[in-house]
C-alpha cells in the first residue's frame, strides 16, 4: 500500500471507519480517508469496487456507519439536504430528468446567489449555448448536455466539497476541455473536489489519487503513479 | 321559451350595470394572464352561469348562441376557411354564485386550412354546490389547426361537479391540440370523456394536468381513433393526488389507418391516502399501425427528490418543485 505525504492544505472532509451497507451486504468496508481543501482528489477503482456507493453514502443517500466530518462538523446523521446546506454535494453519474423544469429553473434553484448572471456564466463555462436555458431537463437534452448542466449546478452551489461521479462519461472529446475547466474552477474557488473517474485525462487533473478495491482503500498517492498501479496490478483492483 | 341571439357584439360600454359588475368580477381572475381582457378589447365571450355577458368576434369568426328551455347554453363558433387568427380567442365560463348549474353545448367548426387558438377559463370561485357540464362537438376541416387551452380556477372548498365531454373530428392534414389544466383549488368530482377521430395525415395531442386534493374524484377517459393513414395521436396525462382523492385515468388509442402512430403517456403521483388507477389501452386494428403506452403510478421519483435535496432544497421544497413541474 502506498502513502505519500505531500499535503499542507487543511483537511476539509474526513471519513472515519466509514461503512456503507447495501442489501444486507457491506460494500464500503471501514474507510479512513482525509480530503483537503482546494484539492482535486481522484478516486480510482474497478467496477464494483465501491466508489459510487461510497459517494452516495457520503452525501446521505445510503445509510452508513462511522463518521463523515465536514469542516470540523460531524455530519454523519445529517440529511442530504442538510449536508448540501453545509456545503457537501454531488454531481450524479446519471443526472435525473425533470419534466416541466427548465435548465434555467434548475440552475437558479442550485445557485447559491440566485443570480441569472452567474447561471449564464456557469452555462458558458461548461460550453452550453444560452438558448438551452429554456429547454426542459428531460429527454430534449442529450445525456452529455444533462451532465454538463449538472456540473454547472454544482459549481453554482459554491460548495465546500463536491463529489463528481464520472463527470466525463458520455461527454464528447471536444467538450472535455470545458469539463476540465469547470472542475479546475471549482478547485480554484477553494472547494475540494472528489473526482471519481476511469479516464486518463481526468486523472491528470488530480492533485492526489486514491485507489479502491472491494470496498477498501488500497493505495494513495500521485495520480499518475496510482493510475499505473491500477493498470498494472496483477490483483483485481 | 328560448332566446336566439345571432352575431350580437356586446361591448363592455353598452352592458347594463348588473352585467358589467359580473363581467368585471369574472375577468379579475384572469386579468394577470390576459390584461387585455379587462378593457373588453379581446375576441371571445364571457358567460356567467348561462348569461352571455360579453361576446366579440374577430373577422373570420362567427359566434352564435341560444339559451334552451332547460337553461342550457348552446354556443356555435364557426371559423371561416383559410383564416389565420393570430391572437387567442378567449372563452370564459364561470359561475359566481355559490350554488348553480351550467350546461354548455359547444359546437366549434374550423374551416379548411384555418388556424385558431382558444383559451377557455372555467371559473368557479365561490362553490358550495356547482355543476359545470360541457358537451363539445368540434370539427376541424382538412388542413385546419386548432389549439384549445382549458384552464380551471376553482375555490378552495365546496363541491364542484365537472363533466366535460365531447367528440372531435380531425379531417385530413388537420392538427388538434388540447390542454386541460386544473391546478388551483378543489377539483371536485371530475368526469372527462372525450373521443377523437383522426383522418389521413392528421395529428392530435391531448394533455390533461390535474391536482386532486381532499376527497376529489378524478375520472378521465380519452379515446383516440387513428382512422386515417399516417395519422398520429398522443395522450398525455399528469395527475397529482393528495389526501383522500381518487384518480381513474383511461387513455385509449386505436390504430386503424396504415402507418398510424399513437402513444399513451400517463403519470399519477400519489401522496397520503390517495388512490390511483391508470388504464392505458392500445389497440392496433391494422398491422401497419404502431401504438405504444407508458403508465406510472406511485410516489414522487426518488432520484429527482435526491437530486434537488443535494442542491440544498428540503424534502418539502423539492416535492413542490417536482409536482409544480409535472403540472406546469
Amino acid at each position: 500500500m502506498f502513502f505519500i505525504s505531500f499535503l499542507d492544505l487543511p483537511i476539509m472532509l474526513s471519513l472515519k471507519k466509514f461503512k456503507v451497507m447495501r442489501g444486507g451486504k457491506e460494500i464500503v468496508k471501514g474507510i479512513d480517508c482525509d480530503f483537503h481543501r482546494g484539492q482535486i482528489h481522484v478516486i480510482l477503482g474497478a467496477n464494483g469496487s465501491g466508489k459510487t456507493t461510497m459517494a452516495n453514502g457520503m452525501i446521505g443517500i445510503y445509510p452508513s456507519q462511522g463518521k463523515v466530518i465536514l469542516d470540523g462538523v460531524d455530519i454523519s446523521d445529517f440529511t442530504i439536504y442538510n449536508r448540501a446546506k453545509m456545503g457537501l454535494t454531488i454531481a450524479f453519474q446519471e443526472p435525473a430528468r425533470f419534466e416541466g423544469l427548465t435548465v434555467k429553473d434548475y440552475l437558479l434553484i442550485s445557485s447559491k446567489d440566485k443570480s441569472i448572471h452567474d447561471v449564464e456564466s456557469a452555462l458558458k463555462m461548461v460550453g452550453l449555448p444560452k438558448h438551452i436555458l429554456y429547454q426542459e431537463m428531460d429527454e430534449s437534452l442529450s445525456g452529455g448536455e444533462r451532465k454538463r448542466v449538472e456540473l454547472a449546478a454544482v459549481y453554482l452551489m459554491k460548495p465546500k466539497y463536491a463529489i463528481l461521479d464520472e463527470p466525463d462519461s458520455g461527454i464528447d472529446v471536444r467538450s472535455f476541455r470545458k469539463i476540465a475547466d469547470i472542475i479546475l474552477a471549482l478547485r480554484d474557488s477553494g472547494a475540494g473536489v472528489i473526482l471519481i473517474t476511469h479516464s486518463q485525462e481526468m486523472i491528470s487533473l488530480g492533485d492526489v489519487a486514491t485507489i479502491m478495491a472491494d470496498g477498501r482503500i488500497v493505495g494513495r498517492g500521485d495520480p499518475t503513479e496510482i493510475r499505473e498501479l491500477f493498470l498494472n496490478s496483477p490483483c483485481p483492483i | 321559451m328560448s332566446h336566439l341571439i345571432d352575431e350580437v357584439i356586446y361591448m363592455k360600454d353598452v352592458m347594463d350595470e348588473k352585467y358589467k359588475k359580473e363581467y368585471e368580477t369574472l375577468i379579475r381572475y384572469i386579468e394577470s394572464d390576459y390584461p387585455e381582457s379587462l378593457d373588453g378589447r379581446f375576441a371571445g365571450m364571457v358567460v356567467n352561469s348561462n348569461r352571455v355577458l360579453f361576446a366579440n368576434s374577430p373577422e373570420g369568426i362567427k359566434v352564435k348562441w341560444i339559451i334552451l328551455e332547460d337553461n342550457a347554453l348552446n354556443v356555435n363558433i364557426r371559423v371561416d376557411p383559410g383564416i389565420r387568427i393570430d391572437t387567442p380567442v378567449h372563452l370564459c365560463f364561470g359561475i359566481l354564485n355559490k350554488i348553480g348549474k351550467q350546461k354548455i353545448n359547444m359546437d366549434i367548426e374550423v374551416g379548411k386550412d384555418s388556424v385558431v387558438k382558444f383559451v377557455s377559463h372555467c371559473i368557479f370561485p365561490n362553490s358550495v354546490d356547482i355543476s359545470h357540464l360541457m358537451d363539445a362537438r368540434i370539427h376541424l376541416h382538412p388542413g385546419a389547426r386548432m389549439e384549445y387551452h382549458e384552464v380551471h380556477i376553482h375555490g378552495k372548498s365546496g363541491h364542484i361537479t365537472l363533466v366535460p365531454s365531447g367528440k372531435v373530428r380531425v379531417d385530413a392534414g388537420a392538427e388538434f391540440k388540447s390542454y386541460f389544466t386544473l391546478k388551483s383549488g378543489i377539483a371536485g368530482d371530475v368526469d372527462i370523456d372525450y373521443e377523437i377521430s383522426i383522418y389521413d395525415d392528421a395529428v392530435c395531442f391531448l394533455e390533461s394536468k390535474i391536482h386532486g386534493r381532499e376527497k376529489d374524484k378524478i375520472k378521465i377517459k380519452e379515446s383516440v381513433f387513428l382512422k386515417g393513414n399516417n395519422s398520429k395521436g398522443i395522450i398525455k396525462t399528469r395527475v397529482v393526488l393528495r389526501d383522500y382523492s381518487f384518480g381513474d385515468i383511461t387513455g385509449e388509442i386505436i390504430g386503424e389507418g396504415d402507418n398510424s402512430k399513437g402513444h399513451v403517456d400517463c403519470m399519477e403521483v400519489v401522496f397520503d391516502n390517495a388512490v390511483a388507477k391508470a388504464s392505458p389501452i392500445v389497440f392496433a386494428k391494422n398491422p401497419k399501425s404502431k401504438v405504444t403506452h407508458e403508465a406510472a403510478i406511485g410516489s414522487i421519483d426518488r432520484k429527482q427528490l435526491i437530486t434537488l435535496m443535494a442542491r440544498g432544497l428540503s424534502e418539502e421544497e423539492a416535492i413542490d418543485i417536482i409536482v409544480g413541474g409535472l403540472l406546469r
